[in-house]
């Protein structure tokens, strides 16, 4: 299938996507957009309490309040529910405890929002306050009160402990080994878009519709089929357009619940939109996650064993946790090779809003660890930091020792190519005082290969029909969060069938409507929507091109289509338009369509875990950080940052770079300030004046620099763009600080005031570093002995 | 999103109109000029007015006039745009077309205006919170209650018996003066007139404001702030810096406004050091000010008056930054602001 670039029509170019003109424009219509007929509005009550049991709630006076419509709690919504299968523990409204503050306790509707908004004051909830779990420490520390009833013990939600190889023996191998503890804060995807839901009931039918912008409609709708008792085919969830969603909508929300719920309740529409602090409780954003890291070398950098553990700070609830947590482990071996390698993880609860997945899911925390660490291992050994990891890169065609299979690797080639542009050999060890230069390579997943629910259907399917117009209609399940993937779809079906990306008409993300396709997470939807629509594409230009050969009275092998003309390859003037064929076609065979599917090759890992990493490709990304740090106020400026990476094929390169660009924003955010801090027991600074994320004024330029291995796996060669090349942006930073300043940041944000302190003890002659003391004491079970591939076999 | 609490809004078209209204309800009623304090507010519920009084409809409110030499008189209804962009104000008042310009984001500063920046309710992290985060972590002296502004006024504020959560044994609040132009127009020695029911004053710019975060305006309720008067420029140079996370966007966590009037041959004649996001209003720095005057600025003076902002500066905990940190970056702001303006050629 795959091409010689020279031979795409529609693939690699740089066209614009095919909303940009409607989102530029402001016409599109995002689910707060939305008005029907007789709509009505909600608001949420949330708790004020981080730990509380509901004794008792009083609705009665906001009931009464003109204008109000109606009235849930808890005992309206006693099913529970979750993301994954594992952990079904939430509830749309807080049954007879709340867990954090800000959870939903009670939903209202009312004629507009104002009115909404005045009943919530009226309404009386009694608690009994319970101690609050407020951090790793004490989830560890405190067996009770328990947050869930579920978990292996007091409040920790998940352990993990897990050998490949002959960890012990790897180490006594090495000639240097170094321990170092790391913090990564966690952080919120603070999207411009705050989560809205518009639900319509109608009774006639006995059917629900909700319009929502979520990144994952297919799991809202199993999750609401579940809470509202009602028959799978009786529900229709729309997406609409996201306006941003870096796995903060994700999950399915109490709102989306909620509303449902009332319009069944009152039978008119009803709209719940999230105000910016709602976003803030709703989080599922990263986690905060400590980490301690063994690695063991050989006098001229060979890794020998690595030992990795980390404790992850959940929040109330086990969201995606129960992938997080193996996030944590499972790529350090795909950028490295670690012949052995140790993984012990817990994950905990504590009296916060969930976390979850947050662009690259898990991995930019262990990221920051490892590529900090191989600075260090590297100045132990007087090694170049560039060399220390050249030594120890992956290539194409590894299998890891936890069992992930590379196909393309790109990291050698992203790694020459980001020195060469950044002019990192005039620069490392020669910038002025002040000025420093840091690397860092990284992986991310191009589609989670198993789906979030066990079952063997496909992951991603497509429909295609021909309409005698000689206009494209592709219907898919997949939703564009942002992301591009309208455009992939449209450029794909184009490609294939020798059209231009706008004469493929779209119908995405609506269950009624649109075939499966799991969700905008994990980087999947290039990958796996991709595949579906070639497939389909295909199908639907065999008998196309059956018809035109016959009309043109060639053999089909010899037609090629492209600019809306089928053609004789050998005699081009022998041609015929697209809209003709596609009309012989159907007077000749019927309507024209067909459905392509996709579902990733079975994983090759068989272990408790091993359904975490495993991907069809991995994408690879370098990243270069410039930077010119204030000794005097502590302030650290960017000043530039180069970033290469492995896309495998670039579908549109502008895309591309665009989703590079808004992960290296979305790094910089999370290296330089961004915080999810508590305070006193709640949120600190649940505002986007507050909360503080970069400006335009902070946003270095971009250097972006796309490399392309062709994927075998991937569609036409293509791998992910949306996540990998955000994780290698925090750690280049941070050994940049180092770089420039002979000082070790180990927590992040790096902020002007740490940078200072680890000044002050330099200048003490202390060790010049803030970061963690240690990890908690606490003895983990008796590693699971993986057998490693044979390759790996000693 | 958060909405607006109902209120009835007012736009007389003379100013003794919109005094008698303020009159007549008291702390029912507030002003709103360009909106971009008091809204928020509303939707968090600090204030809940019955009646707002836009000055939209007054003639001449946000008119600039006068020059360098005579002294520039800015309507308070300028707004922060106008102000920060007026080439007057660049040219010989060029600390505070940096304050002014230094407000917020170019969308706020279009809206905002420097009657209002004089005007802003002092800042705290407890306070500048939902209704529903407040009575989460529970309320403070400066709110205490989720009543808002207009009940709480004629409840004797700071004998609710509720603390102040940021210094829970204090018997005042300690909400931050969080105005970039005020640091500077005390100064540039302005000063600003008020109009009440019971006539007009000239008051300092200084004046205004009380060590107080909860009574930190000194003018009666009734009394409307309608233009800021700025003496004749005579070749002061002026500066203001600004500390805070981000360029844009972000209130000031430390601002430090410095004035100068130097001789032909350097020597400070005349130095005006004032420090603003401290504390609950702006203070001026004496120690420093002495230092400067009658010496000419060399690396030595200028160290000698940056160190003594160290002690002077006293901030708490309750914006963005430790306040350790604000408080250590207060001399390395005021030697950068000297050194500028030491670098800096005459204005004249």
């Amino acid at each position: 299938m795959a091409k010689a670039k020279s031979e795409f029509s529609v693939i690699g170019k740089s066209l614009p996507r095919v909303d940009a003109g409607d989102k530029c424009t402001g016409r599109t219509k995002y689910a707060d957009d939305l008005r029907l007929p007789r709509m009505v509005y909600g608001k949420i009550l949330p708790s004020i309490h981080p730990h509380a049991l509901i004794k008792k709630i009083d609705v009665s006076r906001a009931e009464k309040l003109p204008g109000v419509l109606g009235v849930i709690t808890g005992r309206d919504l006693p099913i529970q529910f979750g993301i994954m299968p594992t952990s079904q523990d939430e509830h749309a409204l807080a049954l007879d405890r709340v867990r954090y503050v800000g959870e939903p306790v009670v939903a209202v509707a009312a004629l507009d929002e104002e009115t909404a908004e005045e009943a919530l004051l009226l309404i009386d909830v009694q608690y009994e306050p319970l101690k609050a779990v407020m951090s790793l420490e004490d989830a560890i520390n405190i067996k009770e009160p328990r947050i869930h009833d579920y978990g292996p013990e007091g409040n920790l939600h998940k352990i993990v402990s897990i050998d490949f190889g002959d960890v012990d023996g790897g180490f006594g191998e090495a000639d240097h080994i170094r321990e170092d503890v790391y913090f990564y804060q966690g952080n919120t995807h603070l999207p411009m878009e705050q989560h809205s839901a518009v639900a319509s009931w109608n009774p006639s039918e006995e059917k629900m519709t909700i319009w929502s912008a979520t990144q994952t409609p297919h799991y809202v709708h199993r999750a609401l089929a579940k809470v509202l008792e009602l028959p799978d085919h009786k529900i229709r969830v729309v997406a609409a357009p996201v306006g941003g969603g870096f796995g903060g909508k994700d999950d399915p929300f109490s709102h989306e619940i909620c509303a449902c719920k009332l319009s069944m309740l009152i039978g008119r529409p009803i709209k719940i939109t999230l105000t910016r602090e709602e976003v803030f409780y709703a989080h599922r954003g990263r986690h905060p996650v400590l980490m301690w890291v063994k690695t063991g070398v050989t006098k001229d950098g060979k890794i020998t064993a690595m030992h990795f553990k980390s404790f992850l700070d959940g929040g109330a609830y086990g969201s995606y946790g129960p992938a997080s947590i193996y996030y944590t482990g499972a790529l350090q071996t795909v950028t490295y090779k670690i012949p052995n390698y140790r993984f012990q993880a817990i994950r905990a609860f504590t009296n916060k809003p969930a976390c979850g997945p947050k662009r690259a899911h898990g991995t930019p925390q262990p990221r920051f660890a490892i590529e900090r660490q191989l600075d260090r291992l590297a100045e132990d050994l007087k090694l170049d930091p560039i060399a220390i990891r050249q030594k120890n890169m992956t290539g194409p065609n590894h299998v890891t020792v936890n069992w992930l299979k590379i196909n393309s690797n790109g990291s050698k080639e992203c790694t020459e190519e980001v020195l060469k542009a950044s002019g990192w050999k005039t620069k490392f060890g020669k910038l002025p005082k002040g000025k420093g230069i840091g690397f860092a390579l990284s992986t991310y997943i191009c589609g989670a290969g198993l789906p979030i629910y066990w079952n063997e259907l496909p992951q991603s399917e497509v429909q295609i029909q021909v309409d005698r117009s000689g206009l494209v209609t592709a219907f898919s399940g997949a939703i564009d969060i942002g992301q591009g993937s309208n455009t992939v779809l449209a450029s794909l079906v184009a490609e294939v069938l020798g059209l231009y990306q706008t004469d493929v008409s779209l119908v995405t993300a609506d269950t009624d409507l649109t075939p499966i396709d799991l969700g905008t997470y994990s980087s999947r939807v290039t990958m796996m929507m991709g595949h579906a629509a070639i497939d389909a594409a295909m199908k639907v230009r065999e008998p196309i091109f059956e018809a035109a050969a016959e009309e043109m009275d060639v053999s089909i092998e010899k037609l090629e289509a492209r600019d809306r003309v089928i053609f004789d390859k050998e005699n081009p003037e022998n041609k015929l338009s697209f809209k003709d064929a596609a009309q012989l076609a159907e007077a000749k065979f019927g309507p024209i369509g067909a459905v392509g599917s996709y579902k990733p090759a079975p994983k090759i890992g068989q272990y408790k875990g091993s359904g975490v990493g495993p991907s069809p490709a991995y994408s690879f990304s370098t990243c270069v950080a410039e930077v010119d740090c204030d000794a005097e106020t502590g302030e650290v400026k960017v000043e530039k940052i180069w970033i290469a990476h492995d896309i495998g094929r670039a579908l549109n390169p502008l895309s591309v770079i665009g989703q590079v660009e808004g992960s290296v924003y979305m790094g910089l955010g999370e290296v330089l300030m961004e915080e999810q801090d508590f305070r006193k027991n709640l949120h600190k600074i649940p505002s986007l004046l507050d909360y503080k994320s970069l400006t335009f004024k902070e946003m270095p330029p971009v250097e972006t620099i796309l490399v392309e291995t062709d994927e075998p796996n991937g569609p036409f060669g293509a791998k992910e763009a949306g996540q990998g090349p955000l994780s290698p942006v925090i750690p280049a930073v941070a050994n940049a600080v180092y770089n420039a300043l002979g000082i070790h940041i180990d927590e992040i944000p790096i902020t002007p005031e740490k940078v200072l302190k680890a000044l002050e003890e330099k200048k003490k002659g202390n060790p010049p570093r803030v970061g963690p003391k240690g990890i908690p004491s606490y003895n983990f079970p008796e590693p699971v002995k993986v057998e490693v591939p044979a390759e790996w076999k000693r | 999103m958060l909405r607006l609490p109902k209120f009835q809004y007012l736009t007389p078209q003379n100013i003794n109109d919109a005094c008698k209204i303020l009159a007549d309800q008291g702390p029912a009623a507030m002003i709103v000029a360009g909106g971009t304090d008091i809204y928020p507010k509303m939707k968090r519920r600090q204030f809940l007015p019955k009646t707002l009084i836009g000055l939209r409809k007054i003639d001449d409110l946000d008119r600039i006039s006068g020059s360098a030499k005579s002294g520039l008189t800015l309507g308070a209804s300028a707004t922060l745009t106008e102000v920060s962009s007026h080439s007057v104000v660049q040219e010989s008042y060029a600390g505070l077309a940096k304050a002014a310009g230094a407000v917020s984001t170019p969308i706020l500063r279009n809206m905002g205006t420097i009657g209002g920046n004089l005007c802003l309710d002092t800042r705290c992290n407890y306070y500048d919170q939902t209704h529903h985060w407040r009575q989460a972590i529970g309320w403070c002296m400066k709110a205490p209650s989720g009543k808002g502004w207009p009940v709480l006024q004629d409840s004797k504020l700071n004998q609710s018996g509720v603390p102040c959560r940021v210094a829970p044994g204090s018997s005042r609040c300690w909400a931050v003066s969080s105005t970039d132009s005020a640091p500077m127009l005390i100064a540039l020695g302005a000063k600003l007139k008020l109009i009440g029911s019971k006539g007009e004053r000239v008051i300092s710019v200084k004046d205004l404001y009380n060590d107080d975060g909860m009574f930190y305006l000194s003018k009666a309720h009734d009394e409307i702030l309608t233009e800021i008067q700025l003496p004749p420029s005579d070749g002061i140079k002026s500066t203001y810096w600004k500390l805070r996370r981000r360029e844009s966007f972000d209130f000031p966590v430390l601002g430090v406004a410095v004035a100068l009037k130097q001789a032909k041959d350097g020597t400070v004649e005349h130095a005006k050091v004032v420090l603003g996001g401290i504390g609950s209003c702006p203070f001026e720095m004496a120690e420093a000010q002495n230092i400067l005057t009658g010496k000419r600025l060399t690396e030595n003076q200028i160290e000698a008056a940056s160190q003594s902002v160290f002690n002077p500066a006293r901030p708490l905990d309750n914006t963005d930054f430790h306040l350790f940190y604000r408080k250590r970056m207060a001399p390395v702001y005021l030697k950068r602001a000297l050194t500028e303006l030491a670098t800096m050629g005459s204005n004249v």
